[in-house]
């Protein structure tokens, strides 16, 4: 699979981040901290992606920062070897905003959870992506609370049996793509957690987009949720339950006759004005939608993220849902700063001493 | 006929109308000619919650009181001596807190049924004045057709009927301004900048000015006019000053002498919007403002810039600090540079949003979770936020904390004349940068009897000998890259800790990190001239104001009485037990129900005497005097009569 890192001519999102001339190597970025997660965690997975994939970006590491919220998949800046603040629960967002907006040279990432980024933190989340600040949320899906041993989380399917449900959940799921769409996110991806060149593919896109990139990551808690993708995972399944997205290309999945299911794609639904599955061979090849993460019509994006089971996952499309151009919130800010700072002459000392005597003032002598 | 002109000391005046009146307005313009004048004063905006309250009604009464003398001083006083009441409601709302004598000038022409069923009159006090049941018989009252008089000044400008009475705050400013010799040229100027855009507006507004005022000249229905000579002050250049306005230039000065760029992430709430709005005026001086989504998001995004190498500043009320306790929390915990500045207002929750109150100070103290020990510094009048908040960051950066900046709701909207500061006497603030790694470790000596030389690392816990600060090293810095977070950290190298000995070594580090903040700060001042009083009144925040009042008016009388005021709240100064086991009484004026003196019980094992009014109001001066006076009573065995410095009407100068 390959994946286009940003529209010709875009400005990139690590563009003002110093780069580093020198080779580097993942062992470079990891930290002397044990990883305390448990045996068989997704996180391992995707920190070990982390790791060999910032070498990649040639950014200066300490130009990079990693915050994260509170849970499991928060420890995670204390196993890179970069900037990190491991911060409280759901606020990382509002932390890496202030980090972004001060400082150009930065590349800022947040590490967050379902818990995290969509429960107590989902204020910031979406206020984070209307606003567009240039950063990249990675948030760990593995629908529980792990960290607290075993609750229901807000993408938890309903009915789920947990130790504060034990009648099931009544609790509707959060669709973390549909939410982002929706909060207007300018990128927005699904990946997988055990999919090491897919999730790279679109860490490299997230990074080179300039704005707030925000990647879902299934990822398997072994401990109180384990299992939860195994339709995405498994050899036999995944062919029919991974809707892949490929910008410019028809969407199409399905192992075919191997699976008894025949191949699939999807085509607009005219009664519903959303999409939905057909059998290709039902359709013909013309009627597949084709990708188009470009395009600044949000709707058909949203469309595609509710394929998603919210229930029991057997079905999921993947990849980079939109991609596309808008002012940040950051730029501008810095923007704003540096125009009124230019209009300005004078020492700051001189200046200060002009605004406090300033106004209607008498003199006493 | 002329006019008689009478000196006196000082006059206290309250401009009080329906909240769309443009009382604030007046008020301040009326205080902006009083300090070009030369007068000292001090001011008390007084209005609603409801940005536009029923029309007419008791609850949507604004009003603004200035206070303005030929000597120095220090409350905006406690009870007017003019009442400016441009409806019936607001004659109603106010008539309760004026002295026998006063003198009330009404708008006649607002008093009509309709308005006057709303403020809930079942008959016109204009109608029977001079009868003998005259409701305001006691007081001198002047009614004088404002909005009439106003719309006719105006007519030539062809104005809508509605937008022409809109002029009579101008009409009521005029005529005040006749009455008390202010200069009118500032007012007048200011209408004109005000207005530039729209000309018939800009010069009905003069007009109704100058109407008012010529009014002033010429009836017969005022036959004194009154002066108040301008106050001696120390020679300097002076401009009246609020508090917010004055707490906003300290944030920018604590930028300009640390060097570093501002950035204050904030959500709007009364009384402390006006700091958010004054910032982000000033981008030239490198402050970045974020207006986020809540109060937690403000904070967070303070700390991120801070750990950034910024000095992150977030802006509320109590409320508001109610939500970023945990936040504040975790500043505590990674110990970076945070001002958190709370204007102060009542409550609990929501409260009473406009009023003032100083009920925050053990929130600020002890409302987070663990022990968080948060250093606090208070304000003591408007002008005087300046230097507190100045004082805030130089504590922030030099001892990488959050500090808590206590203003109050009295200070933020209150004004006084201010000694305009020399920047060249503003203190120097070292961010002092890490930018080398600080841990040596030890060498090896291997197998073969060689040794390697141990290597050296950046430990971000590594502190300070004397401040016990930790090293502030920013992204960007190369080989100090490290990770910070809420989690306990073990002492000098930071990484996570459980240990049970490293967390109380830890939580001592962090409280004894604060403690030594005291020896940067200069010994309590005390007042106490007589140098025999046994009484001490010991106060913090916007109560300087009346205390001070309170304390002078006792000394008139001829008793002794000591004050000192609090700027330090966390830590207390070092001489402050000391102080306090000098005198046989203690008294501790607040706005709220004994904070401080909670504090100085437990800290000192005083026994505080609390004088306590949580009205949403400052104290008032003869209130309080009188509640020294019997503690003065009672400590020197002596009957303490406060006579004459006991009342509250201004004082006729003799020629």
């Amino acid at each position: 699979m390959s994946i286009e890192l940003g529209l010709p001519g875009l400005r990139s999102g690590v563009e003002g981040v110093p780069t580093n001339d020198e080779p580097q190597t993942g062992k470079e970025y990891t930290s002397d901290q044990e990883v305390r997660w448990c045996p068989g965690c997704g996180d391992y997975a995707v920190l070990k992606a982390v790791q060999s994939f910032l070498p990649q970006l040639g950014l200066r590491r300490e130009n990079i920062v990693f915050v994260s919220g509170i849970g499991c998949s928060s420890r995670f800046p204390y196993y890179l070897d970069t900037y990190g603040m491991h911060s409280i629960h759901g606020r990382a967002p509002s932390i890496a905003t202030g980090i972004a907006t001060a400082r150009e040279d930065l590349s800022v990432w947040v590490v967050t959870g379902d818990g995290d980024a969509l429960s107590i933190g989902g204020n910031h989340l979406i206020h984070a992506l209307r606003r567009n600040v240039n950063m990249t949320i990675l948030l760990f899906n593995n629908r529980i609370y792990g960290l607290t041993k075993g609750q229901y989380s807000p993408t938890s399917e309903p009915g789920k049996v947990t130790k504060s449900t034990p009648m099931g959940s009544v609790d509707h799921p959060f669709n973390p793509v549909s939410l982002a769409l929706g909060a207007e996110g300018t990128f927005v991806a699904r990946t997988i957690d055990s999919d090491r060149k897919h999730l790279t593919a679109v860490l490299s896109a997230a990074a080179a987009h300039r704005g707030t990139s925000f990647v879902e990551i299934y990822q398997n808690c072994p401990i109180f949720n384990d299992g939860a993708f195994d339709a995405i995972k498994g050899q036999d399944t995944k062919a029919d339950a991974i809707i892949p997205l490929e910008h410019g290309k028809p969407i199409r999945f399905g192992a075919g006759s191997d699976s008894g299911q025949g191949v699939k794609g999807l085509v607009r639904d005219s009664v519903t004005g959303g999409v939905k599955v057909a059998l290709v061979a039902d359709v013909g090849e013309d009627a597949l939608i084709v990708h188009d993460a470009y395009n600044p019509d949000p709707t058909l994006a949203f469309s595609i993220s509710r394929l998603t089971d919210s229930g029991y996952l057997n079905q999921s499309p993947i990849g980079i849902f939109r991609q596309v151009e808008r002012p940040t919130y950051d730029d501008q800010a810095r923007a704003q700063v540096d125009t009124a700072r230019d209009a300005v002459t004078g020492t700051p000392t001189e200046r200060l001493a002009a605004l406090i005597g300033g106004g209607d003032t008498w003199t006493v002598v | 006929m002329p006019k008689q002109v009478k000196q006196v000391d000082r006059v206290i005046i309250r401009f009080a109308g329906d909240s769309g009146d443009g009382m604030q307005l007046t008020g301040d313009r009326f205080t902006q000619e009083s300090a070009a004048f030369g007068n000292d004063l001090v001011t008390l905006p007084n209005f609603p919650a409801e940005i536009r309250a029923p029309q007419g009604t008791l609850p949507g009464v604004s009003s603004f009181q200035v206070h303005f003398a030929d000597h120095d001083i220090l409350t905006a006083g406690d009870a007017p001596d003019v009442l400016v009441a441009m409806n019936p409601a607001a004659l109603k709302a106010n008539l309760s807190d004026l002295p026998k004598g006063a003198a009330i000038i009404v708008d006649s022409h607002d008093f009509s049924d309709r308005n006057l069923t709303k403020a809930g009159y079942t008959s016109n006090p204009l109608d029977s004045l001079g009868d003998a049941n005259d409701q305001l018989g006691d007081f001198q009252v002047f009614p004088v057709d404002l909005t009439g008089m106003t719309v006719e000044a105006v007519k030539e400008f062809g104005l809508s009927r509605k937008d022409a009475a809109r002029a009579k705050n101008m009409f009521a400013l005029g005529l005040l301004s006749w009455m008390y010799g202010r200069p009118t040229e500032t007012t007048i100027s200011f209408l004109e900048k005000r207005f530039a855009k729209v000309a018939d507006i800009r010069d009905a507004n003069i007009t109704a000015f100058k109407a008012g005022w010529n009014f002033g000249e010429t009836t017969e229905t005022f036959v004194v006019q009154y002066e108040v000579k301008p106050a001696p002050m120390a020679p300097g250049t002076y401009r009246n000053i609020s508090g917010n306005l004055a707490l906003a230039y300290g944030l920018v000065a604590g930028g300009v002498q640390s060097g570093l760029d501002i950035v204050l992430g904030t959500y709007p709430i009364t009384p402390a919007s006006d700091i958010l709005h004054e910032l982000s005026k000033h981008k030239a001086f490198g402050v970045t403002t974020f207006q986020a989504e809540d109060e937690i998001a403000g904070i967070g995004a303070a700390i991120g810039a801070s750990f950034s190498g910024k000095l992150g500043v977030t802006s509320t009320s109590g409320p508001g600090i109610a939500l970023k306790s945990e936040a504040i929390g975790l500043a505590v915990m990674t110990e970076l540079p945070l001002v958190v500045v709370d204007v102060q207002r009542g409550g609990p929750s929501t409260g009473l949003p406009t009023k003032t109150e100083q009920a925050d100070l053990l929130q600020a103290m002890f409302g987070r979770n663990g022990e968080a020990p948060v250093p606090i510094v208070a304000p003591q009048s408007p002008g005087d936020c300046f230097d507190a908040a100045v004082e805030a960051v130089r504590i922030a950066v030099t001892y990488r904390t959050p500090v808590m900046l206590l203003s109050d709701g009295y200070l933020a909207n209150g004004s006084e004349p201010w000694k305009v500061p020399d920047v060249d006497d503003l203190p120097t603030i070292d961010p002092n940068f890490a930018t080398e790694k600080n841990h040596q470790l030890p060498d090896k000596v291997n197998d073969d009897g060689t040794v390697t030389q141990g290597e050296t690392e950046f430990w971000p816990y590594l502190r300070d000998d004397e401040t016990l600060a930790r090293p502030w090293a920013i992204p960007g810095t190369p080989g100090l890259e490290h990770r910070i977070g809420g989690l306990e950290k073990g002492d000098g190298h930071g990484n996570i800790s459980y240990d049970p000995a490293n967390h109380d070594l830890m939580v001592r580090t962090r409280q004894a990190k604060v403690d030594r903040i005291a020896d940067s700060l200069p010994p309590l001042e005390v007042d106490d001239p007589s140098g025999t009083a046994k009484v001490l009144v010991i106060g913090w925040g916007s109560t300087y104001g009346p205390i001070g009042a309170g304390v002078r008016r006792v000394r008139k009388a001829g008793f002794n009485v000591a004050q000192a005021h609090l700027r330090h709240l966390n830590p207390f100064p070092k001489d402050l037990g000391d102080i306090l086991k000098r005198y046989d009484k203690v008294l501790v004026p607040e706005m709220n129900l004994g904070q401080l003196s909670l504090l100085l019980r437990g800290r000192y094992l005083v026994d505080a005497i609390g004088y306590n009014h949580v009205r949403g109001l400052p104290l008032k001066a003869a209130e309080l005097a009188e509640a020294i006076g019997h503690l003065v009573a009672e400590a020197e065995g002596i009957d303490v009569d406060l006579g004459v410095h006991g009342m509250t009407t201004p004082q006729e100068v003799s020629r």
